[in-house]
């Protein structure tokens, strides 16, 4: 059996340490996620989810508890390490599309490939080439306000495909869009990980959408389930 | 990343926001535009001023008496309030042991004595003038040119005869500028009501970088009537002294280190005399003091002028902060791609480094520009030195590291989550 490529044990997250209004989010979270899984995170607002994805995501570390994300144990790397991480394995996609403003689609998938140092010629082509994948080689000079909703998300898909990342973590990825191009979105995801093997992880609470992946796992009160009413997701650790 | 990535960047930027960018560098052209001017201006006019010093001679030596112990400090002689008693005076023979001692040394003695101010007149024609007595070595120690006729000689001033060399401005008031004409004609001088007839023997040029400033019209300008030394004596009835001289040194001796000979040499004969002693200084001292004074002016004007560069710099400052604020989901954004907290940093550095140097350059031209006009106004055009560009620019990029530091630090150090999050 392969090893998972995350691999969560025992995570709590508080914040306020320390102070009266001291505020504890996650309560023990156990997670693997194996290579090529798609998996989603479902869970409604409050639930812990956001504060999750980003301890997946290592923008954050947990306060306690040990990550090891593609083999590397990131639950206390220093910040220019977590940059490092972020920049090399995981490939965000938000809700809010979060394009650079006045920066041309092309340039937009460039910059993950920018900080990893590549250099201007090569990280071109790669650009174009990952933009053609997302269908939008027709418009890799247009800047974000010149691109719909479902446009958007396709170039910051593209973008978070730059650096070849171990994982994809997205983030309500059809929340701003009608059902339409919502489903192109959900498609697309689909094509990269049976096609090209890619792990995905869909934060969402669209159940919809939750039930055409893998597997999912649903948060509630700062605790993981399997499914949405299963048992608690514990690999009897403690 | 690399430093020309943080450059495109910051050009991007700037690019994408025109107006603000102009407004931002607008405080850093001022401060550096009027810097440059002022320094440039200043320099043009210690140029000018050393200039026509030195135009008069600048291996000269001015040989005058000082008063001693005036409970002034000298400077009622200094100011002419108060002219030296005949015994007092320099002699002819001094100037003979002077010569003798130092003949090598010295070019030429230049005496030259006022006999107050008047005016020509011809009808209604008239031309203001002043009278100054002087010896046949006046001319070549003054650099003066003559147009025509003939300079004073010693038979002139044996006879002390009634002859004057007039400039070239006189002949062209009372001569419609004919200057054959104004050879050997008579003209009348009203002295303070003494009428004075001088013959014309030589023309002059008048040369107004060296003879002085002067705000009257050019008809009205006042020029110098030269006339025999020994004549101007008879009119003003003063006796054989002199109160001052000038020495023409050999330009190729130090003429400082000679001043100060010809002053010990001098202050023998005033060795008991209680009133007076000899001041000798060269114009090449004089010369120096006056562009120090000078440069210490124009920097201290510049440096009251460099306060609005602090103020440009603070502008800079608030917008660097303004954009950080405007930008915080971008910075949140590109540290989730992967930007470090030095990425960041030195994108906002270089960013306001750039604003700074594209509006020092801008500055440069601006005061290039005002040093050229300002400089022809006052004296010849002048232009900045390359210093003055190079610590121009220097001094901006210094201002864009100082006030882009506290922003870029800022962006630098938000919370990828919260940046994320900003709204």
């Amino acid at each position: 059996m392969p090893e998972p490529i995350i691999r969560m044990r025992d995570i709590y997250k508080r914040f306020y340490i320390g102070q009266p209004n001291e505020l504890e989010i996650l309560h023990g979270i156990d997670l693997d996620v194996m290579p090529g899984e798609f998996l989603s995170i479902v869970g409604p607002s409050g639930s812990g989810k956001s504060t999750l994805m980003n301890l997946i995501g290592v923008l954050d570390r947990p306060t306690e508890g040990s990550y090891i994300l593609d083999g590397v144990d990131v639950s206390a790397a220093r910040d220019d390490r977590l940059s490092a991480i972020r920049n090399k394995s995981i490939g965000f996609v938000f809700q809010n599309f979060n394009l650079i403003a006045r920066t041309n689609a092309q340039k937009n998938v460039e910059l993950p490939m920018m900080y990893a140092g590549m250099p201007a010629g090569k990280r071109a082509q790669r650009a174009k080439e990952l933009l053609a994948m997302v269908d939008m080689a027709d418009r890799m000079n247009h800047q974000p306000n010149e691109l719909s909703g479902g446009q958007k998300q396709r170039v910051a898909i593209a973008r978070a495909m730059a650096n070849d990342p171990a994982i994809i973590l997205a983030d309500e990825p059809t929340g701003a869009l009608d059902s339409k191009t919502g489903r192109l979105v959900m498609d697309l995801f689909h094509k990269l990980n049976r096609e090209q093997g890619k792990t995905i992880i869909l934060i969402t609470h669209n159940q919809e959408l939750a039930q055409e992946t893998d597997r999912y796992v649903t948060m509630r009160d700062g605790r993981l389930y399997v499914g949405d009413t299963g048992e608690e997701v514990r690999y009897g650790t403690r | 990343m690399g430093l020309g990535e943080s450059i495109r960047l910051a050009l991007e930027g700037l690019r994408a926001n025109k107006m603000r960018s102009l407004l931002t560098m607008l405080g850093i052209i001022i401060g550096i535009g009027a810097v440059i001017g002022i320094l440039t201006v200043g320099n043009g006019l210690t140029g000018s001023i050393t200039g026509s010093m030195s135009g008069l001679g600048a291996s000269n030596i001015t040989v005058s008496l000082r008063k001693l112990d005036d409970g002034m400090g000298g400077m009622t002689s200094v100011f002419g309030l108060q002219s030296p008693d005949e015994e007092d005076m320099l002699t002819a023979d001094m100037l003979e042991d002077l010569r003798a001692r130092y003949g090598t040394y010295i070019q030429g003695v230049s005496i030259s004595e006022s006999a107050g101010s008047g005016q020509a007149k011809d009808g209604r024609l008239y031309a203001n003038l002043s009278i100054s007595g002087v010896n046949e070595e006046y001319k070549s120690v003054n650099n003066l040119t003559l147009l025509g006729g003939r300079w004073v000689r010693q038979k002139d001033l044996d006879g002390a005869r009634s002859v004057c060399v007039v400039s070239d401005k006189l002949v062209n008031n009372l001569f419609s500028g004919n200057i054959e004409a104004a050879l050997g004609s008579d003209i009348q001088v009203d002295r303070s009501g003494e009428l004075l007839t001088f013959r014309v023997i030589g023309v002059y040029e008048y040369d107004q970088s060296t003879m002085g400033f002067s705000m009257a019209s050019e008809q009205d300008i006042s020029t110098s009537l030269f006339v025999p030394l020994t004549c101007a004596k008879h009119i003003t009835g003063s006796g054989d002294g002199y109160a001052s001289v000038t020495v023409q040194a050999d330009p190729t001796i130090d003429s400082s280190a000679l001043a100060m000979d010809i002053q010990t040499f001098l202050n023998r004969y005033y060795a008991n005399n209680d009133n007076y002693s000899v001041f000798a200084m060269a114009m090449s001292t004089m010369v120096e003091s006056m562009s120090t004074i000078m440069n210490t002016l124009s920097i201290a004007i510049s440096v009251i002028a460099g306060i609005s560069l602090l103020v440009g710099g603070i502008g800079v400052m608030n917008i660097m902060l303004v954009s950080v604020t405007e930008r915080t989901r971008e910075i949140g954004t590109r540290k989730a791609l992967g930007a470090t907290n030095n990425d960041i940093r030195i994108q906002f550095v270089v960013e306001s480094i750039i604003v700074c140097l594209i509006g020092g350059v801008i500055g440069i031209v601006v005061g290039t520009i005002l040093g050229y006009v300002g400089s022809s106004l006052i004296s010849e055009p002048c232009y900045p030195t390359l210093g003055y560009i190079a610590l121009a620019v220097g001094f901006s990029m210094a201002i864009g590291v100082f006030f882009g530091y506290y922003p870029a630090n800022k962006a630098a150090r938000l919370d990828p989550i919260e940046a994320l999050r900003y709204e």
